[in-house]
């Protein structure tokens, strides 16, 4: 077992998730797997630029190696825009569920359960 | 230089027009009329070298790169349809000016029209053929704008889709062609390329150039059989139908033709194709304006006759033909516009267009008979005007010409064209002006339900004509401005025919040796050439004009009951059929359920993904693996107990939430023990205020998900996940693996000579990449303003109402305000936003920055609307949060403006490292002023949207409290 392996299985496991519960047919689930595919994405887009331990990226004469900084700014931006997407997402299923009185996805009738 | 201003001057003038929209008729028909005399003028100045045999140039660079220049040309064929665009466009704008309605917007009228004839100034004045062809679909555009100028109106609309559709097909052709024609020239540079003759008919591409650049060229002008758009788009103002129907749009792929004569004309096929084309045209056009009862529609019809005409004199391929095709062109482009000027007054002051109900108006509108009448019969070509010059003319030239080794065939097709032209024009004129009155009782508004269905509606149901024209008064000549430009265009017909050779004479010399490329043949324009086979088909065609005017009534009989088949109806229908074809398999692929769709574009991914992988090499990664410890791997095992926990218990909706806290507590840990401190930071922070956020968002949604119905959709689910998971985590285990090379050196060593800072990360972000970052704040800031336009009127209809009967999902706290959570939250707030300031500060060196900042500023004031409430918090919060915003947008961009300034690219920094008394060496750079517009964003779009969403939350809990208390429940 590596280190590799363990970061990749972990990209596995998070885009399952986030693949499985975007596939809900409830607005919330749906956001609730954006953010586990957002997770999982910016995992896989940090590991493009490889694993290194104990070598943060400040520029330093003296330092033995450094890991590559471009992924990490990248997943900076990454998590910010996930962020705004996911509250947006969020806000408008709520308006969506307020109008609609169902927060089904396609917008079919709750059968059970009148709205709130 | 002059050249290209004269080429932009309609397009100022749009625009300027638009600008004064609001002055009303008046401002906009000055401003257009300034715009095209001055226009008028330049070409002017022009008009004497060009006629000489001087040719102007003028070349500016467009896209330099790619060798592409913007030029244009001025020679005497430029020069005759430039003239036509000018000096008609200025008569067609103050006719407008009378002819719009005080309830049609003139701005935007004018602009178009303006924008039409830049366009068309371009199609006539390019030098390089992409230009023309840049300009040539402008015209399409602009056209379409103009016929479908009254959009409330269907016919307009279906008119101007009709027109657009046909044209715009045929621009494609267009394209395909000139660059076909290019390739084989060598050259897109239309006097260059003009002198390429042998290699363009030599080249294998000639034919399929040629059809191409013909299927441009007739739809454009209207022939047969592409021929049906012009009628329906009959349906434009008059005035537009008068400038572009008769004197230019419809004129470009004629002119074209006489462009590119030199380079296609002369084989047989040009030969075969053009003339039969405009032969068959010709009869087309002519029978049915035979038929055609509005008076539009009529001369659209005579229109598309005598554009085949011209379309047959080019095709013959003779010089003497380019002579009679150009003479022709300004003649019918005189009395075509002067009887659509005409035919739009009758319509103004009748109130109604349709042959039928129209007579003997001529002693109540004498001066508009008269130009009727100059006009008509110009078209029918009596001498001694204009029209009887040309076409006489283009009978002596069809009397000596075999097409199919018939030499009878084309004397008799254009002498039949020519009686029916006559038998046309002899109609328009009878039937409006001669005869009983009729006009009279259709002005006082008894004619609405005269009009049948011709293709062209009649303006009269809604038309400017009827609004102002339709009184009780009788009707008789229009006002000095409306006339006047018909006058003018008719005593030119009359006195062209009368002095050919001193006014037309060097213009139509000059301009049939630009479209030959060489010498004229000698020829003199004169009314009488002594007795020769031409006069003969004259008077043939005149007295038999006469004669099927006399039979006109049973020939209509006999005409409508053949029901000739309408091309415009096929297609509609076929269009019609296309949309609904497209519709079916739109909805056959994307139904509008989420589900699906999201399943096809996840298993879609999949499978592209395994077929790359299964297409591609599978050795194993050479980088030597990492060792992992105990930690780590306890680390891993609780990401994924959590993620799968998360998954198993999604339905119980506050139960995720849990354990996607845990998700990214893991994930920030591993950032640190990756060496990526900066990611860890942002990832805890942005994670606290999602979560919050999801938690406010609960509390007014469902707090379960119900069960799902089938099973078979949750396997098909699990399997794509499944496989989505292996193929993302198998991806990048082999990126891992493998040695790379990358950017970092880059960075790396640039970060702190150039950027100021020595945390590498933060200075991509800052300033190497900042244009990204400010893109984000962007994104931020307009997600933030989207959520608070879409919780602010969630009061209101439906929503309001659902939002006034919420009711808690779960039992509320008896303690609203913990005395220990507020106590603790007002003391963390200040030292939290110190916190935040060094986080701020430190950033560009260590890990930190003003992202980060500015969320724990949010996190800290967000704990004081949580824990004290949202009134007391709301009270205190002094900064408007849509002014953080754009505060905080608005100053990393003047930071990023700033570079420009001392001339270097936007947003790059500059920094200083001064040295304070007690303090030591500090770093001041302007990356810093646009971290601090970063900061600010990002408080105003955080702290925005949640406390919107509390808001929300916290006024539907008033209202069900209001309940509770036996209040009546609403929306306030």
């Amino acid at each position: 077992m590596s280190l590799e392996f363990l970061v990749a299985s972990g990209i596995g496991v998070l885009t399952s998730a986030g693949i499985y519960l975007l596939l809900r047919p409830r607005t919330f689930d749906v956001v609730l797997g954006l953010a586990f595919l957002s997770y999982a994405i910016n995992l896989f887009l940090f590991s493009m630029g490889g694993l290194e331990l104990g070598r943060p990226p400040f520029f330093d004469a003296g330092a033995p190696g450094y890991t590559d900084p471009v992924p990490q700014s990248l997943v900076l931006t990454a998590i910010v825009i996930s962020f705004a997407m996911t509250a947006l997402l969020l806000v408008l299923s709520l308006r969506t569920y307020l109008e609609a009185g169902t927060d089904h996805v396609d917008g079919e009738a709750d059968p059970k359960k009148r709205a709130p | 230089m002059i050249l290209v201003l004269l080429v932009l001057l309609p397009f100022l003038g749009a625009v300027a027009t638009a600008l004064v929209s609001r002055g009303g008729r008046d401002a906009c028909a000055v401003t257009a009329g300034v715009a095209t005399a001055v226009a008028l003028g330049l070409l002017g100045a022009l008009a004497p070298g060009v006629v000489a045999g001087e040719v102007v140039q003028a070349s500016v660079g467009w896209v330099p790169a790619l060798g592409l220049q913007a030029s244009f040309f001025v020679d005497a064929l430029g020069l005759t349809l430039a003239g036509l665009i000018l000096g008609v466009g200025l008569l067609v704008v103050v006719y407008a000016r009378y002819y719009l309605a005080a309830a049609d917007p003139p701005g935007r009228f004018y602009a178009f029209l303006l924008l039409f004839q830049g366009a068309m100034l371009g199609v006539a004045l390019s030098s390089n053929v992409l230009l023309l062809l840049v300009f040539w679909e402008l015209t399409s555009l602009s056209s379409f704008l103009l016929i479908g100028y009254w959009r409330h109106l269907p016919e307009a609309r279906r008119g101007a889709r009709m027109a657009l559709t046909v044209t715009g097909a045929g621009g494609l052709s267009l394209l395909a062609g000139l660059l076909l024609l290019g390739h084989s020239a060598g050259t897109y540079e239309l006097p260059v390329l003009l002198q390429r003759r042998e290699a363009i008919q030599g080249s294998p591409l000639y034919l399929p150039a040629l059809l191409l650049i013909l299927g441009g060229c007739f739809t454009k002008s209207a022939q047969f059989p592409f021929h049906f758009w012009l009628p329906q788009a009959m349906a434009a103002p008059t005035p537009v139908s008068a400038y572009l129907h008769s004197a230019t749009m419809v004129k470009a792929g004629i002119f074209l033709l006489a462009r590119l004569w030199p380079v296609l004309a002369g084989t047989e096929a040009w030969f075969l194709i053009v003339t039969t084309t405009g032969l068959v045209t010709m009869l087309v056009g002519a029978v049915s304006a035979l038929f055609e009862d509005d008076l539009k529609g009529l001369l659209a019809r005579s229109t598309i006759s005598q554009l085949g005409l011209l379309t047959m004199l080019f095709g013959l391929g003779t010089r003497m033909g380019a002579v009679v095709g150009v003479f022709h062109l300004v003649n019918h482009a005189l009395f075509k516009a002067a009887l659509f000027m005409n035919a739009g007054i009758v319509d103004h002051e009748a109130g109604t267009r349709d042959v039928k109900g129209l007579g003997g108006l001529g002693s109540l509108m004498p001066v508009a008979a008269t130009v009727a009448v100059v006009a008509s019969a110009a078209m029918a070509g009596v001498p001694p005007l204009n029209g009887f010059l040309s076409k006489e003319m283009m009978l002596e030239e069809a009397a000596h010409t075999r097409l199919l080794g018939q030499a009878w065939l084309v004397p008799v097709v254009v002498t039949v064209g020519a009686t029916l032209s006559v038998a046309y024009a002899l109609r328009y004129v009878v039937r409006v002006y001669f005869g009983a009155r009729r006009g009279e009782a259709l002005a006082s508004g008894q004619g609405a339900g005269a009009h049948h269905d011709s293709c062209a509606p009649p303006e009269a149901s809604r038309g400017p004509e009827a609004g102002r024209g339709g009184g009780a008064a009788a009707p008789h000549d229009p006002p000095l401005g409306m006339g006047a430009p018909s006058v003018l265009l008719g005593a030119l017909a009359l006195v062209v025919g009368l002095f050919p050779e001193t006014l037309a004479g060097p213009l139509v010399r000059a301009a049939s040796a630009a479209v030959i490329g060489g010498a004229p043949p000698g020829f003199t324009l004169a009314l009488w050439h002594g007795f020769t086979p031409a006069l003969g088909m004259s008077v043939v065609a005149l007295v038999g004009g006469a004669g099927v005017l006399a039979v006109h009534g049973g020939a209509e009989k006999v005409w409508r009951r053949l029901g000739v088949p309408d091309p415009a109806g096929w297609f509609e229908a076929g269009l019609g059929a296309a949309v609904k074809g497209s519709r079916k398999l739109t909805l056959a692929i994307h139904d509008g359920s989420l589900q699906r769709g999201l399943a096809l574009l996840v298993g879609t991914a999949v499978m592209v993904g395994f077929v790359g992988f299964g297409g591609a090499k599978h050795t194993a990664g050479e980088r030597p693996p990492m060792p992992v410890e105990m930690l780590t791997v306890l680390a891993w095992v609780l990401l994924v107990t959590a993620t799968g926990a998360a998954v198993v218990m999604h339905r119980r909706r506050y139960l995720p939430l849990l354990f996607m806290g845990v998700v990214s507590m893991i994930m920030a840990l591993a950032f640190i023990f990756l060496s990526a401190p900066d990611l860890a930071l942002t990832q805890v922070s942005v994670d606290v205020v999602t979560i919050l956020l999801l938690l406010l968002a609960l509390n007014l949604l469902p707090q379960q998900s119900p069960p799902e119905t089938t099973r078979r959709r949750r396997v098909r689910d699990a399997v794509l996940a499944l496989l989505g998971g292996v193929g993302m985590g198998s991806a990048a285990w082999a990126v891992m693996t493998r040695e790379r090379k990358t950017l970092a050196d880059y960075y790396w060593t640039h970060a702190k000579p150039e950027g100021g800072g020595t945390n590498v990360v933060n200075v991509i972000l800052v300033d190497f990449r900042g244009f990204d970052t400010f893109g984000e704040i962007v994104v931020l800031g307009t997600a933030a303003l989207a959520i608070f336009a879409l919780l602010e009127t969630a009061n209101r209809g439906e929503a309001g109402r659902r939002l006034a009967q919420w009711k808690p999902g779960r039992p509320l706290s008896p303690e609203r305000y913990p005395l220990i959570l507020i106590a603790v939250t007002r003391l963390l707030l200040p030292f939290a936003i110190v916190t935040a300031l060094f986080m701020f500060l430190r950033g560009h060196d260590h890990p930190g920055g003003g992202f980060v900042a500015g969320l724990v500023v949010a996190i800290a004031v967000l704990m004081q609307y949580l824990a004290s409430g949202f009134d007391w918090a709301d009270r205190r919060v002094r900064p408007d949060h849509h002014a953080l915003i754009g505060w905080g947008v608005l100053v990393a961009a003047l930071t990023g403006l700033g570079a420009l300034v001392f001339g270097r690219p936007f947003l790059t920094s500059a920094f200083w490292h001064p040295r304070l008394p007690f303090v030591g060496e500090i770093a001041l750079s302007t990356a810093m002023v646009f971290d601090a517009g970063v900061t600010l964003a990002v408080v105003g779009a955080v702290m925005l949207a949640l406390a919107q969403l509390a808001s929300a939350s916290k006024r539907a809990k008033q209202w069900a409290e209001k309940r509770e208390r036996g209040e009546h429940g609403g929306a306030p």
